[in-house]
């Protein structure tokens, strides 16, 4: 079972409402959380692993041997990202435009083109005191692409992984689908906002094509108008849990505590959540 | 010389465009024979590295001066590569010919 947490707008509650969720259900199943926020992952200050494995994350380049290379310009040519440049003599690769398709190098008649491994961020491992197997990914910075290391860190999640929980990044591009590719269920967490409203229907609108069923998380309820109230009731999907807007709980999650341990109620209502989540995913596969 | 200027449209009488890999067009004009021509520019078409291609564009037609509002970082190495002298003009108002006057009276600022 693969759960992931996505939200369309950020700053929703995905890392408070993900993080709680794994540490609700660690006592009952053996688990495994991936923060695909590779951009800005913060998941670990939460559960706080015990990093073990640090490994880079590499994506192939082009790298031209001049020797052989007559300039024909073909890889220029076929490279749909523009990524290289033929000058004069001189052949130009722009490694951050590339998207390791590895088409020059297929195409390139005389064999001049090889792939070197790029260094564009780091995979980390390690266990939490919870017994969970905890991942991330962290994008360097200035590197424009985080879909590699995505990818990359959900590889690595342990073979047999009962649960997997994975914590998503903000918006509705690649980085999300990415993340969500190949997950059972997708928990939207959302603020009853008009941004918030508006981001959540890009993320409705990303699940209308992979067709994963998914449930609604309401943050900061309180806020916001009736309007929107309206508009979340109105959706065909469960809202599986209404998190108050209370000035105890952003404090304490500011300095790095679980909402369940902020508020221990919440404990038995994620494991209820995750109960709602099986019922929901059993209907819609019979 | 040959100066490239992006440009708004295809004439020296269309406005001066900022943007370099996304400029609508490229106005050639040889300074010896005064001759000029425009060049639709396919880069703005590209989702990735347009300035690129609009770069490999200009150097496959033999530029050796660019007049544009800025250039981004990858289309500065391909320009800079090529040994094209980069000139920045950041006021949009001005026509195409205006920017060739201001370059003809040696007004505009080369970009290091």
């Amino acid at each position: 079972m693969k759960i992931a947490v996505a939200s369309g707008k950020g700053g929703t509650g995905k890392t408070m409402v993900s993080t709680s969720l794994a540490a609700s259900l660690s006592g009952q199943t053996s688990l495994s959380f991936l923060d695909c926020d590779v951009e800005a992952p913060n998941a670990h200050l939460f559960l706080k692993p015990n990093f073990t494995v640090e490994e880079p994350v590499e994506v192939p380049i082009p790298e031209i041997d001049p020797e052989l290379c007559t300039r024909c310009g073909r890889c220029v040519e076929v490279c749909q990202y523009n990524a290289l440049a033929k000058i004069g003599d001189q052949m130009l690769v722009f490694s951050q435009l590339c998207h390791s398709c590895g088409s020059c190098t297929l195409a390139c008649p005389e064999h001049a083109i090889h792939e070197v491994g790029k260094p564009i961020g780091l995979l980390r491992q390690g266990k939490t005191s919870h017994g969970i197997d905890f991942l991330h990914g962290e994008l360097s910075i200035g590197e424009p692409m985080p879909t590699p290391v995505i990818r990359e860190v959900k590889k690595a999640t342990p073979p047999g992984s009962p649960l997997t929980i994975i914590d998503c990044p903000p918006g509705a591009s690649c980085s999300v689908v990415t993340a969500i590719h190949d997950a059972d269920y997708v928990i939207l967490v959302t603020e009853p906002t008009p941004f918030g409203w508006h981001d959540l229907n890009q993320m409705l609108g990303v699940l209308k094509q992979t067709g994963t069923p998914a449930g609604i998380v309401v943050n900061q309820d309180g806020i916001g108008d009736r309007t929107i109230e309206k508009q979340l009731a109105d959706l065909p999907l469960p809202i599986l849990m209404r998190i108050p807007f209370r000035e105890e709980i952003a404090a304490n999650l500011a300095r790095g505590d679980l909402l369940t341990e902020i508020l221990p109620e919440y404990e038995a209502a994620f494991q209820m959540l995750y109960r709602q989540i099986l019922e929901q995913t059993q209907r819609s596969a019979a | 010389m040959i100066l490239f200027i992006t440009a708004q449209g295809k004439t020296l009488e269309d406005l001066f465009n900022t943007k370099f890999g996304r400029t609508p067009w490229f106005i050639r004009f040889d300074s010896e024979s005064e001759e000029w021509e425009a060049f639709e520019n396919s880069a703005t078409a590209q989702a990735h590295g347009a300035g690129v291609a609009a770069a490999q564009f200009l150097i496959d037609r033999g530029a050796q001066a660019v007049v544009s509002g800025r250039f981004g970082p990858n289309a500065y190495q391909a320009l800079s590569a090529a040994g094209i002298t980069m000139l920045a003009q950041p006021d949009d108002s001005k026509s195409v010919q205006e920017v060739i006057d201001l370059w003809q009276a040696g007004r505009l600022e080369t970009v290091h």
